[in-house]
C-alpha cells in the first residue's frame, strides 16, 4: 500500500467526515440554544410574562449565559456514589443524542451518513438513552434518583414500543428504510392522485393521520416533555434521576434532553410532514434551498410541543401508563394491520 | 482492508474484555453494564461483516430492552456476596459441566471449519450480492417465504409464553377499589361540583 493510495482512500474522506460532522453539531448546539431560549419565551408568553430579555438584545444571548453558569460552577459529586458510573451517565445521554444526528438528512444529501437503515439506527441509538437515566439514577445513590429514573425509564420504554409501530406504518408507505427515500417518496401522494401539484397534501400526515398524532404524542413522552414530565414534576417533585447533579453534569442531561427533543421534531419532519420538501411545487418555492424548508417545519413542530407545555395540564402515571399501553399499542399495531391490507389489496405498496 | 481489521480487533478485544469484566467485577449492577458493552461490541463485529440489520437488532433488542430487564432487576435485589461465595463449591460441578459443554461444541465448529471447509459452505444458504439487495430486503424475502411456517412457530411461542407469564402473576383480587376509566371521563361537571353561597359565620 503506497502513501498516496492511503491519503486518498482513508486520510481525505476521513477529513471531509470530520468537518461535515463538527459543521452539523456547531450548527446543531447552536439550534439548540436558541430552541431552548424559544421555549422559555413561548411558555413565558402564554403566561403573560417577559421570559429572559436581560442578557443581550431580548435576551437573546440568555443560553449561552446559563451554561457560562453551569461550567464554572464545581460539580458536586456524592460521597458514596459510583463515581465512573455517576459521570458517565450525562455523557451517555449527550452523546447518543448528537449521534443519532449522524444519519438525518436536512435537505437534499446533505446528510453525514447516507445509510440504508437509517430509520433503525435513530431507534437503536434512542432505545439507548434510557440508560443514561438508569446509569444517573442508579450511581447516585439516593432515593429520589432512583426511583426518578425507574418512572423515566418505565415510561420511555412503553412508549418506544407504539412509537416502532407507527414508524412500521410509515415504512410500509415507503419501502426503505432510508430516511432520504422515506422524505423522496413523499413527493406523491394523495394529493397527486386527486390531478393537484406536488404540494403538503402529498406528504404522510394526511395519508397516514392518525399515527402522525400517535407519534406525536409518543414523542413528547419518549422525551419526558409535559404533559409526559412526571419524573421532573417541576412543581411537585424533586428534580426526578439528576436531583443529585449539579454545574456541568446537569448541564449536559439538559443539552441531551434538548438535543433529543430536537431530533423528535426532525423525525416528526421526516416522517411525516415532508422533510426538505417545499409545501407547494412552485419555482419560487423550490428556489428555496430545503434546509430552509426543514428548519421551519422542525421549528413548527417544536412550537407545538411548547405550547403543549403551555397549556396541557399534567398527566398521573397511571394515566400515562394506560394511555401507552392500552391506547396507544392497540391503535398503532392495528393500523399497522390496516395499512398492510390496503397496500396489498390496492396494489400501491411498493 | 487494513482499517477494517484495525476496526474488527478493536471490537473483538472490547468484546472479549467486557465479557470478562462481566465474571470479574464484585458489583452486579456493574457487571450488567460490561455486558451491555459486550453486546454493543459484538454489534460492531456483526455491522463490519456487512450484517448492518442484525447489529441494530441485537442493539434494539438485547441492549434496549432485555438488558433493561436486567439491571432493573439487579438494582432492585439487594445481593449479598458474602453468600454467593458459601454456595461456590457447592454449583462448582455443575457450572464446570456447562462449561465444558460449550467449550466442546466450540471446538467441533471452529474443527468444522479447519478440517472440512467444504462443509461449512453447503450450510450457507446462497445469499444475493449486497450490491444488488440490502440486506433487510433479503432477509425479509427469505424469512416471510421459505422460512414463513417456523417463523410463524417462533411468534406463537414467545405469545404463549406471555400469556403463561400473565396466567402466573395475575391474581384477580376481589374487594378492592378499581379505577374505571370510563366513568371517570363520563364525569360531567354538573355531578362533580356544586356552588352553594355560604353566609359567613355559619358552616354548610
Amino acid at each position: 500500500m503506497t502513501m498516496h493510495f492511503f491519503i486518498d482512500t482513508y486520510v481525505i474522506p476521513g477529513l471531509i467526515m470530520v468537518g461535515q460532522s463538527l459543521l452539523l453539531l456547531v450548527a446543531l448546539l447552536i439550534f439548540v440554544a436558541y430552541i431552548i431560549y424559544a421555549d422559555r419565551k413561548i411558555w413565558a408568553a402564554v403566561q403573560m410574562r417577559r421570559g429572559p430579555n436581560v442578557v443581550g438584545p431580548w435576551g437573546l444571548l440568555q443560553s449561552f449565559a446559563d451554561m457560562l453558569k453551569f461550567i464554572f460552577k464545581e460539580p458536586v459529586i456524592p460521597a458514596v456514589s459510583s463515581k465512573v458510573v455517576f459521570l458517565l451517565a450525562p455523557l451517555v445521554s449527550v452523546t447518543l443524542g448528537l449521534a443519532a444526528w449522524a444519519v438525518v438528512p436536512v435537505a437534499d444529501n446533505w446528510v453525514v451518513a447516507n445509510i440504508n437503515i437509517g430509520v433503525l439506527f435513530i431507534f437503536a441509538v434512542s432505545s439507548l438513552e434510557v440508560y443514561g437515566v438508569i446509569m444517573g439514577g442508579w450511581a447516585s445513590n439516593s432515593k429520589y434518583a432512583f426511583l426518578g429514573a425507574l418512572r423515566s425509564a418505565a415510561q420511555m420504554v412503553s412508549y418506544e414500543v407504539s412509537m416502532g409501530f407507527v414508524i412500521i406504518t410509515v415504512l410500509l408507505c415507503v419501502g426503505s428504510l432510508n430516511l432520504t427515500d422515506v422524505v423522496m417518496s413523499q413527493q406523491d401522494g394523495i394529493g397527486t392522485m386527486l390531478g393537484l401539484a406536488p404540494s403538503f397534501l402529498d406528504w404522510h400526515w394526511l395519508a397516514l393521520f392518525p399515527m402522525f398524532i400517535i407519534f406525536f404524542i409518543s414523542a413528547l413522552a419518549e422525551t419526558n416533555r409535559p404533559p409526559f414530565d412526571l419524573p421532573e414534576a417541576e412543581s411537585e417533585l424533586v428534580a426526578g434521576f439528576m436531583v443529585e447533579y449539579g454545574s456541568s453534569p446537569y448541564m449536559l442531561y439538559m443539552l441531551g434532553e434538548y438535543v433529543s427533543i430536537v431530533l423528535m421534531c426532525a423525525m416528526t419532519t421526516i416522517l411525516f410532514l415532508g422533510g426538505w420538501l417545499p409545501p407547494y411545487d412552485h419555482a419560487i418555492l423550490n428556489w428555496i434551498p430545503g434546509i430552509f424548508w426543514f428548519v421551519l417545519k422542525t421549528c413548527m413542530v417544536f412550537f407545538m410541543f411548547s405550547l403543549v407545555k403551555a397549556f396541557v395540564p399534567r398527566y398521573r402515571y397511571d394515566q400515562l401508563m394506560r394511555l401507552g399501553w392500552k391506547v396507544f399499542l392497540p391503535i398503532s399495531l392495528f393500523m399497522v394491520f390496516a395499512t398492510a391490507l390496503v397496500l396489498q389489496i390496492t396494489g400501491w405498496a411498493p | 482492508m487494513g482499517l477494517t481489521a484495525i476496526f474488527f480487533y478493536v471490537f473483538a478485544m472490547g468484546t472479549v474484555a467486557s465479557a470478562f469484566m462481566v465474571i470479574v467485577t464484585r458489583n452486579p449492577v456493574h457487571a450488567v453494564m460490561f455486558l451491555i458493552l459486550a453486546f454493543v461490541n459484538a454489534a460492531g463485529i456483526f455491522m463490519l461483516n456487512g450484517a448492518e440489520f442484525l447489529a441494530l437488532l441485537l442493539i434494539v433488542v438485547y441492549v434496549g430492552a432485555v438488558a433493561v430487564l436486567f439491571l432493573f432487576v439487579v438494582m432492585m435485589l439487594d445481593v449479598d456476596f458474602a453468600e454467593l461465595r458459601e454456595g461456590f463449591l457447592q454449583y462448582l460441578p455443575m457450572g464446570g459441566l456447562v462449561g465444558l459443554i460449550v467449550l466442546a461444541e466450540l471446538l467441533m465448529v471452529l474443527g468444522a471449519w479447519t478440517f472440512a471447509p467444504g462443509a461449512v459452505g453447503e450450510a450457507v444458504q446462497p445469499i444475493p450480492d449486497l450490491n444488488q439487495i440490502s440486506n433487510i430486503e433479503a432477509l425479509g424475502n427469505l424469512l416471510y417465504t421459505r422460512y414463513i411456517f417456523f417463523f410463524q412457530l417462533a411468534g406463537l411461542i414467545l405469545l404463549v409464553a406471555m400469556i403463561g407469564a400473565i396466567v402466573l402473576t395475575l391474581h384477580h383480587r376481589e374487594n378492592v377499589k378499581r379505577q374505571d376509566i370510563g366513568t371517570q371521563v363520563a364525569r360531567s361537571r354538573e355531578s362533580a361540583v356544586e356552588m352553594r353561597k355560604v353566609k359567613s359565620g355559619e358552616g354548610l
